[in-house]
């Protein structure tokens, strides 16, 4: 399964047609414990750089952006009853929504776990 | 984003190494919050006792030409509608600046020391504030900001015990109470108050005292750092309004809610009945009443309702009601908490209104305020 990066500090884990979709660790570090998270519902369909999901902190509100184009299969269930888990465990169980591609070829213009952490600096 | 060019209070290299996340915060690089983050910060000063940086503030001396307090008092009275005549020696009090609309310039504490007021005003009208007590005061007291002076703020249910092994004679000071204290030899200015709905303490330290100061509360075990996002987050489940969001130029005192800081003396009848900016309109106010009030919300569900959400009647969103001034998720409270203000005919408590969240409506509860309920210490 290959991990890609945004500038956006999402990841998306492609599994097949389907993907994971969540926030990095550096994101989450700077957003602090989530209070609450929500996906757009199912079947929406979005294109690269559009919002599909939001996640709130004590403070403030972040979107999550689409990294390409797809359609929502799901948000992660699990984080409406703990949405914290964002923050410890963003790029595993924190996972935000499960998204199938629809223009796969956009993959390229994304980042690997190299070149994100050479973005970060 | 960058902090260079942002003035520093004398903590600042105490925040850097506490790790503090510096953000600008009305012209100064202040902490967002410490390692630990804002919902850990926040419980930590409902159950123990946080130490928090506020020498952003303005804090500012009025002493009469004539030397008598009772001048100043009345002085200050052309500009507030609080009873400052009346306020006993070692007691401070709420108030506001107000304009010839009625609206709110600025809000603020006024304590009397003897024969001086001293001021704690906002960071972000602090210049405006100064400007305003010169322009309009200076034939009849001497305004003094009083710049070489730090302000650390210590609140929770240890805050008592933790200053009080300093400075023992806190514990005989009652909620908005101030004494002259010395504080690990630093002459310090103590009020009984604070901005979170606990119990806790205000200190004006000489900046050259400051991080010495709050080094010695920060060695008692009861005692951590704690950012501003913490410090919205505790003043706003203590329902306490935040100025420049829940109350600005264009809200008055009684729409605000505020009508208890209005004493008697000042009302209709009252032995200086008005006499400050905009006394027609909030005198008739307290009279006849307004037609939108800051109430407190309490949103369903887990989402955050955040500030400037309109507020509506109705779930289709049809009849607007007012907006949301404040809004967050309350750490204390376990779930989504507000203010902000609706029309009259919504004011009343447990009264369903919708707030609009992403293009749909948030059905939530008005409420009476505070949502935590407060721990002073009377």
């Amino acid at each position: 399964m290959t991990l890609y990066f945004t500038k956006e500090h999402e990841w998306l884990r492609l599994d097949g047609e389907t993907a994971f979709v969540g926030i990095t660790k550096h994101a989450a570090e700077e957003l602090g414990e989530l209070v609450f998270v929500e996906s757009r519902e199912a079947g929406t369909e979005v294109t690269a750089g559009e919002s599909v999901a939001v996640v709130e902190s004590v403070k403030a509100a972040s979107d999550i952006y689409a990294p390409v184009d797809g359609v929502v299969l799901e948000g992660n269930p699990a984080l409406a009853d703990d949405p914290a888990r964002v923050s410890s465990d963003p790029e595993g169980e924190g996972w935000i929504l499960k998204f199938r591609l629809t223009n796969p070829e956009q993959l390229s213009g994304l980042m690997d776990a190299a070149a994100y952490t050479a973005f970060l600096g | 984003m960058s902090t260079d060019s942002l003035l520093h209070t004398p903590l600042y290299s105490l925040h850097e190494e506490a790790g503090g996340k510096m953000v600008p915060f009305a012209g100064y690089a202040m902490p967002l919050q410490y390692a630990e983050g804002i919902m850990a910060e926040h419980r930590h000063v409902r159950e123990h006792a946080g130490l928090f940086d506020v020498s952003h503030m303005g804090q500012v001396k009025l002493i009469a030409r004539s030397g008598g307090v009772e001048d100043s008092a009345l002085a200050l009275e052309r500009l507030v509608p609080a009873d400052i005549v009346s306020l006993k020696n070692g007691r401070q009090r709420y108030t506001q600046f107000t304009n010839a609309q009625g609206g709110i310039l600025d809000d603020l504490m006024v304590a009397r020391l003897d024969d001086t007021l001293v001021l704690v005003v906002n960071a972000a009208c602090k210049a405006q504030d100064i400007a305003l007590l010169q322009n309009e005061l200076a034939a009849d007291c001497l305004v003094e900001p009083l710049e070489e002076r730090a302000l650390l703020a210590l609140q929770g249910p240890e805050a008592e015990l933790a200053l009080a092994t300093l400075a023992p004679e806190v514990a005989d000071m009652a909620f908005m109470d101030v004494r002259e204290l010395d504080v690990d030899g630093a002459s310090c200015v103590i009020s009984r108050s604070g901005y979170t709905g606990e119990d806790g303490f205000e200190i004006s330290v000489p900046a050259m005292d400051a991080s010495r100061v709050a080094r010695k509360l920060l060695e008692h075990p009861a005692v951590k750092l704690i950012g501003l996002g913490a410090r919205d987050s505790l003043r706003l489940e203590a329902g306490l309004c935040l100025y420049g969001s829940d109350i600005d130029e264009t809200t008055t005192p009684v729409e605000a809610a505020l009508e208890w800081s209005i004493q008697k003396t000042r009302r209709r009848g009252g032995k200086r009945e008005g006499g400050f900016p905009g006394a027609e309109v909030i005198l008739q106010e307290l009279e006849t009443g307004v037609t939108r009030r800051r109430v407190g919300l309490r949103p369903e569900g887990r989402a955050p309702v955040r500030h400037n959400a309109p507020l509506c009647a109705d779930a289709t969103l049809q009849e607007g009601l007012g907006r949301v001034t404040s809004g967050a998720f309350g750490p204390t409270v376990e779930g989504p908490v507000a203010m902000g203000y609706v029309a009259l005919s919504h004011a009343a408590p447990q009264t369903p209104v919708f707030a609009e969240l992403r293009g749909r409506a948030v059905a939530a509860t008005v409420v009476a305020l505070p949502f935590v309920p407060a721990r002073f210490k009377r």
